[in-house]
């Protein structure tokens, strides 16, 4: 067997202090076997599968079709939006197709991808090359590392140019080259320091303008003493050429754990400070960038060159010759091993990346990404598979390796038990997934399977619990909108009920009008419609209110010959009746005269006049029917009641009377109107106030004789009370009649008023 | 005698003062509605289905407020009815399979080519997540689609198909590991 | 100021109502399932205990003995207990309509608390004095809280854990209140009240 050379590197005094992270682990580093050669160039592939997503962010898309010739460098997909990487030909050939492979990932799902066969002939496509790289403009550098399609080499694959976004420039106190490479197997960064130091250190120099940091580092573990030669050699002679470079680079050699190299781990060693849970290094000041990166963003510059090829580990006991290759991406690993001498034993078993972190390919020919970092194929002997899943013994040891210091047992009692909030909760979004608990684990339980598994379930409730809500909201907007559509139809429906009524009122008021022995038939026609369907309503009201009272006093004779006790209810209903024609008839002409003041061209002499006639109309019919009531009565008391015959003759006399004027009343009226028929508009506003003055005074007269009845019809009440019962009844009748007709024509009376100061 | 009528007047105005007491308290700490609603509202998958037998999720959402059964929601599945046991602290029984079975994620498609215009599967999608109007081409916002199926029985040419969602690579995650080694029937991965 | 705290120590520890006098074991093992549901459930124990221990001590000075009425000391603690849980119960669901739901029967399960009454009698019984009694209730109830909320941490992660079938559930619940128990009756000595 080998003895296994043990390298350090001794001599080195580190000019800052390091810090420490919590717990790591300490594996067999396996890194001899794939050292003992220099970095091999692989022939060129049959064909070469390159993926439109190697990084990241939103996929690239394809802008070259099947058939097409491409040359070495061309963009055959382009980046979409922000936070997305190009993809370049790594050689020049033709696209045999575009179509969905598998790739690499765990699940082994396929997915798009641009296959392409070389023609042999490598021809490059055009390239940019600056000679005086660092003089260029930031916009031109940026715009540089952008085309080239540069993404975070270590393996995660996060796109360059988003990390170097000049716009973090000055609140940036350290730049990190990544030089750690803390797994067991890889050595594909110590082969790149050793063989290309010196364009790293350039690399270093471009990413130092872009984000303009206090302090750039390259931090080596201390297991690779040739690197450091080589990263020392090209320090020193790039001091000697003092002044083309005015920013220092300093050299920091780290004691080897794993996962020293985890981004936040090796931040926390080189500055003490530790990442925010959730956040990014940007968030303290750090920026962190793989020695692959930085040597891909010098070429970009200097050379123009797209990255199209990285330097990949193969070893494990199955490869028969372990190296590194410079291999072209897109390039198929079965075919990549096969190269090198893969000999697949019994248990055939391939891992991309390494014996912690890796996972396993399920198809082999799946192509080499950017981010592929190593390939590893080890024999059952040298990583035996999974032992079976023992009961946890809660030993805690899982929780002293932890270099996030999470609680790697909770968090596995959690997972198991789906208590997904409880392991939120223990920061389960902040295991970085080095396996280190499931390397110290005595019961050889796959704790990072079961955290990676609730990190999965978690996102996707949370994804589901995001569409749910998403989903309520539209139903409730729905909802809403249906809901105002039954309300604005309701509120149409009820508009168009209530023009109906107002038509047919109008309708019925003009059938009314008609009956009416007033104006001219014109101005009837008309006023339905200009005064508004309130006055022809109130008119109709009143009408309706007056039938009803002249049927109440016939229905009082007949009760007075019949029913004599009835009748004193029965005159009560009158006198309601009564007051609800004066209210209808006062009602009718307040609105109409509202009417008539708010449109004046519309005024005719009937309108004017309509209020005046109707007045002394009503008032003269009022009185004719009383007059008629009192002579039924006179008759019935001649018949019966001698005594008061007298009494009633006077009060028929001046019912009579008072009949007589209010017909001259009425009469005056109406001719005054009918006077003032041929006047413009103005004129009939005018108009008005000389008719109401007659009005006044004619209304005055009314009141004044009926007020003076009803003192007379009191005293004879009095005496009838005194002397004779039989009649008292009807007496009180005759007193609430006629103090009905005194309080109207007060009503009256006060409109007119009114409607002359007015 | 008298000893007893002080025993039971003591009592009594014991009886009376605390009677005033919560009384007053009553109405002091009156509560209107039933906040409980929201949040079991907010655990259901609001597809507005209608396979619980209410006309859409808050209907239902009451209904088990006022102790309904919490295994009536097939697009919620598993997951709904364990998370509706969880706040309520009841047990989670099995989906009751007479409101239907759960299935997985599905959303409507509609066949173009056929499709008429007529609109009625607009109005019939609970969520608004049909495109479309009078005479003019209808196409369902994958996105919105809850896969809810009240679409498909509307329409007159029977153009709309329900099919499973498949992200793909993106909506891969990864397997629980088997514990099979330990002896234990509890039920849990 | 020193006998208050023997008192408080004696309720919480020594003489721990629930795990040394096996009082109030209903809560203790219904309530325990959650670690929420435990804290809600002791906050409205130790009102409930602290106020219904004050009111009883009122109502047996105030009323009772001068009337010479010791007897009733049983129904009117009861109804002081009663009338005091109802109004937690008020104020519950008012302040967390969550907790009220998901306590449930046992927050008007109060009432029937061993504990809760045996703090009003055994008050009566040692005839302890206003501040005392005060002092009594709000360490019976403390002791209450502490322990349930112990016990509810506990059975989260037996609820996680791989327990053989025939134990799983109250049987093991029990089985480790008895332990606790146990563990409880260390403190027995320490002090003498």
């Amino acid at each position: 067997m080998q003895p296994i050379p043990i390298t350090t590197i001794n001599n080195h005094k580190n000019s800052r202090k390091l810090h420490d992270f919590h717990g790591g682990v300490h594996p067999e580093q396996n890194k001899h076997q794939s050292t003992q050669k220099p970095i091999q160039t692989p022939l060129l592939p049959p064909r070469l599968i390159l993926p439109l997503q190697q990084h990241i962010g939103r996929a690239a898309k394809a802008c070259v079709s099947p058939g097409e010739q491409v040359l070495k460098g061309q963009v055959i997909a382009e980046a979409q939006g922000p936070i997305s990487v190009a993809v370049h030909a790594p050689t020049s050939g033709i696209i045999e197709s575009i179509e969905e492979l598998p790739v690499a990932h765990p699940s082994g799902l396929s997915a798009p991808c641009i296959v392409l066969t070389p023609d042999g002939k490598e021809t490059w496509t055009a390239l940019t090359t600056h000679q005086d790289y660092l003089n260029l403009d930031e916009e031109q550098m940026y715009a540089a590392i952008q085309n080239a399609g540069i993404a975070g080499m270590g393996g995660a694959g996060f796109p360059t140019k988003v990390k170097l976004n000049p716009s973090i420039a000055g609140r940036i106190d350290t730049l990190v080259i990544n030089a750690i490479e803390c797994e067991p197997y890889i050595t594909s960064d110590d082969m790149l320091v050793r063989e290309h130091a010196e364009e790293i250190l350039r690399g270093i120099e471009i990413m130092a303008r872009l984000v303009e940091p206090k302090n750039s580092l390259v931090a080596l573990e201390d297991n690779k003493p040739e690197a450091y030669l080589a990263l020392r050699e090209a320090l020193n002679e790039r001091q000697q050429q003092a002044g083309a470079y005015e920013h220092e680079i300093e050299l920091v050699v780290v004691p080897t754990k794993y996962p020293s190299g985890g981004e936040k781990q090796l931040i926390q060693i080189l500055t003490g400070k530790e990442v925010p849970s959730g956040g990014i290094p940007a968030d303290i000041g750090v920026v962190c960038q793989n020695t692959g990166t930085a040597r891909a963003v010098y070429r970009a510059l200097r050379f123009g060159e797209p990255l199209i090829s990285r330097i990949t580990t193969l070893t494990g006991k199955q490869i028969a010759d372990p190296c590194n290759v410079e291999a072209l991406i897109g390039t198929p690993i079965s075919w990549l091993i096969g190269q090198y001498g893969y000999q697949p034993a019994r248990q055939e078993r391939l891992i991309m990346g390494g014996p912690m972190m890796g996972y396993t390919i399920t198809e082999p020919d799946m192509p080499l990404v950017k981010t592929s970092n190593c390939i590893l194929a080890p024999s059952p002997q040298e990583l035996p598979m999974d032992h079976q899943a023992q009961a946890c013994i809660r030993c805690g040891l899982c929780a002293e390796a932890c270099p996030a210091e999470l609680l790697p047992q909770q968090l596995y009692w959690f997972s198991r038990a789906q208590e997904y909030e409880k392991a939120e909760q223990h920061s389960l979004f902040d295991c970085i997934e080095c396996g280190a608990c499931s390397y110290v684990c005595p019961s050889s339980i796959p704790l990072v399977q079961y955290y990676r598994h609730a990190k999965g379930e978690i996102q996707e409730q949370a994804e589901a619990h995001a569409k749910s809500d998403r989903a309520r909201i539209r139903f409730e907007a729905r909802q809403e909108r249906l809901d105002r559509d039954v309300a604005e139809k309701e509120a149409k429906r009820q508009a168009r009920k209530e023009a109906a009524a107002r038509a047919q009122a109008a309708r019925k008021s003009a059938d009314t009008n008609l009956t009416t022995h007033t104006k001219t038939q014109t101005s009837n026609a008309e006023q339905p419609a200009e005064n508004g369907p309130s006055l022809e309503t109130l008119k109709a009201n009143w009408d309706s209110a007056q039938t009803k009272l002249d049927k109440l006093f016939d229905s009082l004779e007949e009760t007075n010959k019949t029913n004599p006790d009835m009748a004193t209810k029965l005159q009560r209903a009158i006198e309601k009746n009564q007051l609800r024609v004066n209210q209808t008839r006062l009602a009718y002409e307040k609105a109409e005269t509202a009417a008539s003041a708010d449109q004046p061209t519309v005024l005719e002499k009937s309108v004017t006049s309509l209020p005046n006639t109707d007045d002394m109309k009503s008032i003269w019919e009022r009185s004719q029917v009383k007059l008629d009531k009192m002579l039924i009565t006179l008759a019935d008391a001649k018949l019966n009641n001698p005594d008061t015959v007298e009494k009633l003759q006077r009060a028929v006399d001046k019912t009579q009377a008072r009949v007589t004027q209010a017909k001259q009343n009425y009469e005056a009226v109406v001719s005054t109107s009918t006077a003032t028929t041929p006047s413009t508009v103005k004129k009939s506003e005018t108009s008005l106030e000389p008719s109401t003055e007659n009005d006044l005074d004619s209304l005055r007269a009314v009141y004044e004789k009926a007020q003076a009845k009803l003192e007379k019809m009191q005293e004879t009440l009095e005496d009838a009370r005194a002397n004779n019962s039989d009649t008292i009844e009807k007496f009180e009748r005759a007193v609430a009649k006629n103090q009905v007709r005194v309080s109207a024509a007060k009503t009256a009376l006060n409109a007119a008023k009114a409607r002359r100061e007015n | 005698m008298s000893v007893i009528l002080t025993a039971i007047l003591a009592l009594l105005l014991l009886a009376l003062v605390f009677g005033a007491l919560l009384g007053f308290a009553a109405i002091r700490f009156k509560i209107d509605g039933n906040p409980i609603v929201d949040q079991i509202d907010g655990l259901l998958p609001q597809t507005q289905c209608g396979q619980c037998g209410h006309p859409g999720c808050r209907p239902y959402a009451e209904g088990i407020a006022n102790g309904e059964e919490i295994n009536k929601c097939p697009p919620g599945g598993e997951a709904t009815i364990q998370a509706l046991a969880d706040l309520l602290d009841v047990e989670a029984p099995a989906l009751d399979a007479e409101h239907g079975e759960e299935k997985p994620v599905q959303v409507a498609v509609i066949r173009e080519a056929e499709c008429i215009g007529c609109t009625k599967c607009i109005q019939a999608c609970p969520v608004d997540a049909i495109l479309g109007a009078a005479k003019h081409m209808h196409t369902v916002i994958t996105s919105e689609c809850t896969g809810c199926d009240l679409c498909v029985e509307p329409c007159p040419v029977d153009c709309i198909d329900l099919v499973a969602v498949d992200k793909g690579i993106l909506g891969w995650h990864w397997n629980a590991p088997q514990s099979s080694l330990i002896a234990t029937d509890k039920g849990v991965a | 100021m020193s006998e208050y705290l023997l008192i408080l120590v004696s309720t919480i520890l020594v003489n721990n109502f629930v795990l040394v006098q096996f009082l109030g074991l209903c809560p203790f093992m219904g309530v325990s399932n959650k670690l929420e549901t435990a804290m809600g459930m002791s906050f409205a124990t130790t009102f409930v205990l602290t106020l219904s221990s004050v009111c009883a001590y009122l109502v047996f000075t105030f009323i009772l003995e001068p009337l010479d009425l010791a007897y009733l000391q049983t129904i009117s603690f009861i109804l002081v207990i009663a009338v005091v849980v109802q109004f937690t119960e008020m104020v519950v669901r008012k302040t967390s309509p969550l907790l009220y739901r998901v306590l449930g029967i046992f927050l008007p399960l109060i009432t029937t608390n061993c504990a809760v009454l045996g703090v009003a009698l055994l008050n009566i019984k040692k005839q302890n004095g206003f501040v005392e009694s005060i002092m009594y209730g709000f360490g019976a109830a403390v002791g209450f809280a502490l322990v349930l909320v112990l016990f509810s941490a506990m059975r989260e992660r037996i609820l996680v854990a791989d327990v053989p079938k025939a134990f799983q559930g109250s049987a093991i619940g029990m089985i480790t209140a008895g332990i606790m128990s146990l563990a409880f009756m260390g403190f027995t000595g320490l002090v003498s009240i």
